[in-house]
């Protein structure tokens, strides 16, 4: 192969004059990491919402909640980006449309933004089928004692189905960090980027994209582990004797 | 709110976005589908075949791609086929790959990984006593899983198969970052060349929806359809 | 470093050339002879020298001279036919499609520097310009260090970029960088207001300004960060095929035919608005004419 390989580029200073190579991979890194951790909790808030309604016995809130799935699962994660990044400001009031765009570090919040609703139709999904996949028992049984349905979803429902959904909402997680880098295509510069700019300065396409893929398996190792270790400290053993005041 | 939006750029671009544009698109997800599948359920068998030669590369590399965004690999794959080809070739420079190919090859190989996960747990679900049927039948391992297994872990898996298939399509968007027309690539073009972004992403957002919603309400038709009554 | 390339040396080159690939083809030469193919790289946005028109067909200027050096490859090797792929690139992908064999010629608006020559190689110099940066009129910036703390935007994978972030750490201005893919969607960035400029050579700033919705509102800085000479890209290592390129393009100059395809490109109505770019050759790049250069020091312009 004839491809001039250098493993000492990490080291060598990249244009911006403070940083080495390596030390611009990590602070890709980081933007990664928040716009993934800021998105995540988005997505876990309004993902529970959207979920839980969908489990509700009134229809129009079923429809609602189906209607939100579909609109954020059906169209791809970049397409949305777009609408967020460059469509959004120009269809609302002028004056709040340039107040956007002229927010620093825009396409970090686009970023968390877009991806948080994506991934909410997915967690909404999640949560769905773990509150369905316990038995319509318990929710009879909540109701039977005079808890109010909010009370039954808050205090039984939901402690319960977010132990069992632990292992698809890791996987979920994992997504949503790797989902993070198409936030280059609208400016963020997280490691897919960086490795991206990387390449084309020191033109070690190679060595670049080597260091970001190590970088993201441990991430995803390191997620992997931390959501295991959870699972087994909240599991549910045969969903009896788990106590709902754990969860908190 | 869209008085000054001009609708009409896309009635004067639908060829370009739809002959262009869309079949790149829906090509592209129909090879990388077909070609993902078999490698997949090739993986699949691998981790599934007891013998840690094929296990562990197999096990290896699903674990690699899953762990790694697919911008990257898209990246990673436009740069490294060729060099991949050289070396498959024994030629004596890396061999010339057109961007579609480059592009076929990335989501084939990437999916792949994720058809795999399907494909196992398809097989997996076919109960033991099948494969002990078989066997005392004196099927070959070739012809049970031909013939017994594959078929049945098939059908139970197609709902999924074609989940996975409508994400591919969404996914196949992801060529932007080459600058490759596909449908998105095709409305960013007429977008950026005519100043006119909101009405083309808008655009671009409802043919996705109506397609990847449209295919995902068959798809539930036919798993009701096809569900195997145990 | 003045000008490695002269006249006779071209001359030579081109006769050599002729005779001499009868026999044993190398490299990119012999590729094309086997397939019976070659490859462009093109641009998507960089007008006027390689960009979609409103049918969505790749024109330009650039496009113009490698269809001229295609026309002489094509004589050179004596093909009766000869294939022309198209690949896009970006900026990005340029250098590296260029490195793994997907494409042979890149006819843009490649800056060439002593840099890149280390990964790729360049025929002879084909426009000079200078990186600059433009902005909204109405926002009055007059020198980078106006931008002091702005949001400005660059296309990654160019010089001007690394440039302006070196700069942008020499002068401990804080500017947030943000990368486009393309010049279309960087320009876009100012247009709508995401970023107060956007740096890049000052050609592709005129011709979008130009083409743009409302030209009047933008305005190009008037110092220039550098020099950019323009050259198309070749593989690197492989002299045989530099050489029938470089010759084809020395004849080209010497011909006087850049002189019509320079007009169409630069004086007269391009599509796909009918826009007049009204750009006399620069001195600069004049003086590549008379003198062709494949130089990639600055300062031998």
């Amino acid at each position: 192969m004839n491809y001039h390989w250098n493993w000492g580029i990490f080291w060598d200073i990249s244009p911006d004059g403070a940083h080495s190579y390596l030390q611009t991979l990590l602070l890709g890194t980081t933007w990664t990491l928040a716009t993934a951790f800021f998105a995540w909790c988005l997505a876990l808030l309004f993902g529970s919402i959207i979920g839980v309604i969908r489990t509700t016995p009134n229809a129009w809130l079923v429809r609602l909640g189906n209607a939100y799935v579909e609109l954020f699962r059906n169209i791809p994660l970049l397409v949305q980006m777009f609408l967020w990044y460059f469509v959004l400001p120009e269809v609302v009031p002028q004056a709040i449309g340039t107040w956007l765009k002229q927010q620093p570090n825009a396409s970090f919040y686009t970023a968390v933004v877009a991806l948080g609703f994506y991934t909410s139709a997915r967690v909404a999904e999640q949560v769905r089928a773990g509150i369905l996949s316990l038995a319509q028992g318990q929710r009879l049984a909540a109701l039977a004692l005079g808890l109010t349905l909010p009370q039954a979803y808050g205090f039984v429902l939901l402690p319960m189905a977010y132990r069992i959904m632990l292992p698809p909402l890791t996987s979920e997680l994992l997504n949503i960090i790797k989902n993070s880098s198409v936030a280059l295509t609208i400016g963020l510069m997280e490691l897919t980027a960086r490795a991206r700019s990387m390449q084309e300065f020191s033109f070690q396409v190679f060595e670049a994209f080597t260091a970001a893929t190590v970088i993201y398996i441990v991430i995803n190792i390191a997620v992997t582990f931390a959501m295991r270790a959870l699972e087994r400290r909240t599991a549910v053993s045969g969903f009896i004797g788990a106590s709902p005041a754990a969860a908190h | 709110m869209f008085a000054n939006f001009d609708f009409d750029v896309i009635a004067r671009s639908l060829r370009y976005l739809f002959f262009d544009g869309m079949t790149f698109t829906l090509i592209l997800t129909a090879l990388a589908t077909a070609g993902g599948i078999v490698f997949g359920t090739m993986l699949a068998l691998m981790r599934l075949s007891g013998f840690p030669l094929l296990a562990v590369p197999a096990t290896g590399y699903v674990n690699l791609m899953r762990s790694v965004p697919l911008v990257l690999m898209i990246f990673w794959f436009y740069f490294l086929v060729p060099y991949i080809g050289q070396w498959l070739t024994g030629a004596e420079r890396p061999i010339q790959v057109g961007y579609f190919t480059s592009s076929l090859v990335a989501f084939t190989l990437f999916e792949a990984a994720y058809f795999c996960e399907i494909m196992r747990a398809g097989i997996q679900s076919i109960s033991r006593g099948q494969l002990a049927a078989a066997q005392a039948l004196g099927m070959s391992y070739p012809q049970t899983m031909g013939y017994i297994v594959l078929p049945q872990a098939f059908r139970n898996m197609l709902p999924v198969l074609l989940t996975q298939t409508i994400i591919l399509f969404q996914d196949t968007s992801l060529v932007y970052v080459l600058s490759i027309t596909d449908f998105l690539g095709a409305a960013s073009k007429v977008a950026q060349r005519d100043g006119r972004l909101v009405e083309m992403y808008l655009f671009a957002a409802v043919v996705y929806f109506v397609i990847s919603f449209a295919a995902s309400q068959g798809v539930r038709a036919l798993s009701h359809r096809t569900a195997i009554i145990r | 470093m003045f000008a490695k390339f002269m006249l006779p040396a071209a001359a030579a080159a081109s006769l050599f050339s002729a005779q001499a690939f009868a026999q044993d083809l190398t490299g990119t030469l012999k590729k094309i002879k086997d397939t019976g193919t070659i490859t462009l790289g093109h641009r998507e946005s960089s007008v006027p020298f390689s960009y979609y028109d409103d049918k969505q067909q790749v024109i330009g200027y650039a496009m113009d001279l490698c269809s001229r050096i295609i026309d002489s490859v094509k004589r050179d090797l004596k093909l009766a036919k000869l294939e022309v792929k198209l690949n896009p690139v970006t900026s990005a992908t340029r250098i590296p499609l260029m490195a793994n064999g997907t494409v042979d010629l890149e006819c843009g608006s490649t800056t060439n520097n002593l840099d890149r020559q280390k990964q790729v190689a360049f025929t002879i110099t084909h426009f000079v310009t200078a990186n600059r940066f433009v902005s909204k009129l109405s926002s009055k910036f007059k020198t980078v260090d106006d931008l002091k703390g702005k949001t400005i935007v660059s296309t990654s994978g160019t010089t001007n970029i690394k440039q302006i972030t070196e700069i942008n750490s020499q002068k401990n201005l804080g500017l947030n960088i943000l990368t486009a893919k393309d010049h279309a969607e960087a320009f876009l960035m100012v247009e709508t207001d995401r970023a107060a400029a956007f740096v890049m050579d000052d050609i592709l700033l005129f011709s979008l300004v130009a083409t743009s919705k409302s030209p009047k509102d933008y305005v190009i800085s008037a110092d220039a960060l550098s020099v950019e000479p323009y050259g198309i890209m070749l593989r690197r290592d492989d002299p045989a095929f530099k050489k029938v390129v470089d010759a084809a393009m020395v004849a080209i100059y010497k011909s006087g035919a850049i002189n019509a395809i320079y007009d169409k490109w630069f004086l007269k109505a391009i599509p796909p608005k009918g826009v007049n770019l009204n750009l006399p050759m620069s001195a600069a790049f004049k003086k590549v004419v008379v003198n062709p250069t494949d130089s990639g020091d600055p300062a031998a312009y």
